[in-house]
C-alpha cells in the first residue's frame, strides 16, 4: 500500500447511516480499495433473553428483533416450534399467516425502495413510496390489530380469523398498490436520476454472491436463484404458484428491480391466497413446554433467509435459541460490494441490501490471531463497563 | 423527470397526512390499546401474568380477595393476556391516548404509574 492511501471511517453515527455501525474504508482517492466492518454498537441481548422467558412470552419477544421484519421473525419462530410440540397449524391458518408475510414483504419493499431513494437524493420519490406504504400498513392493522408488530401468529396457529369485509377490503388495498407498483417499476426504468446513480454501482457478480453466501434480494439481483419460498416451502407456499425472480445486472439497479418486481408478485400471491382460502379453524392449542430436543427453521424474511435454532429441556423456557437475522448474512458481499467503488456511492450501496443493524448485532469475542473464541457472563460485562466509565 | 405527470396530478389533492392533535383517525375495529380488567369475574388464577412478556400485570393480595394492577408504562399491548383469562374478564378498548401531559416528577416515573383494578368491599 502506497502512502497516498487514507482511512475514513463512517459511522457509528453518520448522517448517512440510520442505524449505528462503523465502516473503517481504506481510500485511494476517491476509489475505495479496503472495507473493514465492525458491529455490536446495538447489541440487546435478545438471545439471552429468550432463556428467562416462557414459550409464550417468546412470541412477542422474537418480534422484536426486527420491527420490519415481524411477522417474518414471528412466522419463522412458530414454524420452529410447532415441530417440537407435535401441533400443526389447520390449513386457514397458514394461508392467513402466508397473507399477512406477503403484506409485510409489501411494506419493507415499499420502504425500502423509498430509502434508497432518499440516499440518492429523490426524496419525492421517498415520500410517495412511503405514502403508498402506509395502505399495507392500514390492511395489516385491519387483519391484525397493529400497524407494525402485528403479533399475527400464536403456537398452533393465529390469533385473528379473516372476515368477508376484511377479505374485499384486502383485495382493493391490493388492487391499489399493484397499480402504484406498475407505476413506480416504470418510473425506476425511465428516470434518469436513479439509472445514474444505480447502474453499474455495487457490483456483487454472480460467482461472488453464491461464494459469500448472500441471502435474499441481494442474491437474487446477482442472478443466484435462492429463494427459501420456493427451495423449502413453508406456511402455504407450497400451494400457491409464483415467479422466482432474478436479474443478472449484479449492480443496485438490479436489486431495485427484483424488488420492484416481488412486490407486484407479492400481490399476486396474496389475490390467490384470498381467492382459494380454506375454511375451518384458525388455531389448534398447543401445550406450554416443549420435550428436549432441537430444531431449526427457514423462513424468507423481506430481507433474505431468517435462520432460527431452538434447544428445549422439557420445560416451558427454551435452553438456547439463536437467531440469524438475514442482514448477517450479507454483510461479507457487502464489503465485496463497496471495494472498487467510489465514496460517495457507499450510501447507497450500503442500503441496497436492506441492512438492519439491530437485528444483527452479535456479541463474541475472537482472538483474531489464534482464532479462539469465549464469551462473557453478565458480571463480566457490568465490571468492564464500570472500568470504561459506565454506572 | 419522469415523474412530472404525477406530481401535477397531486397538486390540487388534499394532502395525505393529517394533523394530528386536532384531527384523529377513527381507531379500527379490535385495535390492542387500553387494557381493562373485570375484577369481578377475575379468579386470580394468574395465567395472565404468567403469559405478559412485559411483566406489565401484578396481582395484589390472594385469590378471591385479590386485585390487579396494570402498568401502562410496561404493557406492549400485544393482547396475549386477553387471550390467556379463562374467564374473559381482560379486555382492550380502542382508548389509545395513554400518554401524560404532567410532567415526570409528578407522574413519578413512567413505568411505575399503574391502573390498580379494585375488588368492591362487601359489609
Amino acid at each position: 500500500m502506497s502512502n497516498s492511501t487514507y482511512k475514513v471511517p463512517i459511522g457509528p453515527q453518520h448522517p448517512a447511516l440510520k442505524e449505528p455501525e462503523n465502516f473503517l474504508l481504506t481510500v485511494d482517492g476517491e476509489e475505495i480499495i479496503d472495507v473493514k466492518i465492525r458491529l455490536g454498537y446495538v447489541h440487546r441481548g435478545g438471545e439471552k433473553a429468550f432463556e428467562n422467558r416462557t414459550y409464550v412470552q417468546g412470541l412477542y419477544l422474537i418480534e422484536r428483533v426486527c420491527g420490519i421484519c415481524a411477522m417474518a421473525h414471528q412466522l419463522c419462530y412458530v414454524n420452529n416450534l410447532e415441530p417440537m410440540m407435535d401441533v400443526e397449524a389447520p390449513p386457514r391458518a397458514q394461508y392467513i399467516r402466508t397473507i399477512v408475510a406477503e403484506l409485510e414483504r409489501v411494506h419493507s419493499h415499499l420502504l425500502w425502495l423509498g430509502v434508497a431513494a432518499h440516499e440518492i437524493g429523490f426524496d419525492t420519490l421517498f415520500m410517495y413510496c412511503w405514502r403508498d406504504r402506509e395502505v399495507s400498513l392500514d390492511l395489516m392493522e385491519m387483519i391484525t390489530g397493529n400497524r407494525v408488530l402485528h403479533a399475527a401468529n400464536t403456537i398452533g396457529g393465529v390469533r385473528r380469523d379473516l372476515t368477508a369485509d376484511m377479505i374485499s377490503k384486502t383485495r382493493k388495498g391490493i388492487a391499489l398498490l399493484k397499480k402504484r407498483t406498475e407505476y413506480y417499476k416504470k418510473l425506476v426504468l425511465a428516470e434518469k436520476t436513479i439509472l445514474k446513480r444505480a447502474l453499474g454501482v455495487g457490483i456483487l457478480s454472480t460467482k461472488d454472491a453464491a461464494e459469500l453466501c448472500a441471502v435474499g434480494p441481494t442474491a437474487r439481483a446477482s442472478n443466484v436463484k435462492k429463494d427459501v419460498r420456493k427451495d423449502d416451502p413453508y406456511s402455504a407456499y407450497d400451494e400457491i404458484p409464483f415467479n422466482l425472480i432474478t436479474y443478472d445486472l449484479c449492480d443496485v439497479a438490479s436489486r431495485v428491480l427484483v424488488r420492484v418486481d416481488e412486490l407486484i408478485e407479492s400481490a399476486n400471491i396474496i389475490e390467490y391466497s384470498l381467492d382459494h382460502l380454506p375454511t375451518g379453524p384458525i388455531g389448534v392449542r398447543a401445550p406450554r413446554s416443549i420435550p428436549p430436543g432441537e430444531n431449526v427453521s427457514i423462513v424468507e424474511a423481506p430481507r433474505g433467509e431468517d435462520i432460527h435454532y431452538c434447544k428445549s429441556n422439557g420445560t416451558d423456557k427454551p435452553e438456547r435459541y439463536k437467531v440469524r437475522a438475514p442482514t448477517l448474512g450479507n454483510w461479507a458481499s457487502m464489503a465485496k460490494m463497496l471495494i472498487g467503488g467510489y465514496v460517495a456511492d457507499v450510501p447507497i450501496t450500503l442500503a441496497a441490501i436492506d441492512p438492519c443493524m439491530s437485528c444483527t448485532d452479535r456479541v463474541a469475542f475472537i482472538d483474531a490471531n489464534s482464532g479462539k473464541n469465549w464469551i462473557w457472563s453478565t458480571e463480566q460485562i457490568k465490571k468492564y463497563s464500570k472500568k470504561n466509565g459506565g454506572r | 423527470m419522469a415523474m412530472e405527470r404525477e406530481l401535477l396530478r397531486h397538486l390540487v389533492k388534499k394532502p395525505a397526512t393529517i394533523i394530528y392533535p386536532f384531527e384523529s383517525p377513527e381507531p379500527i375495529e379490535g385495535t390492542r390499546a387500553k387494557v381493562e380488567i373485570d375484577i369481578l369475574k377475575c379468579i386470580g388464577c394468574g395465567t395472565c401474568i404468567h403469559d405478559c412478556p412485559a411483566y406489565a400485570l401484578e396481582m395484589v393480595g390472594k385469590g378471591l380477595t385479590c386485585d390487579m394492577k396494570w402498568y401502562p408504562g410496561r404493557c406492549v399491548f400485544c393482547g396475549q393476556c386477553v387471550e390467556s383469562c379463562p374467564r374473559n374478564a381482560i379486555k382492550q378498548t380502542a382508548e389509545h391516548d395513554l400518554a401524560t401531559t404532567e410532567s415526570v416528577e409528578s407522574a413519578g416515573m413512567m413505568s411505575e404509574r399503574f391502573v390498580e383494578f379494585n375488588r368492591p368491599k362487601k359489609e
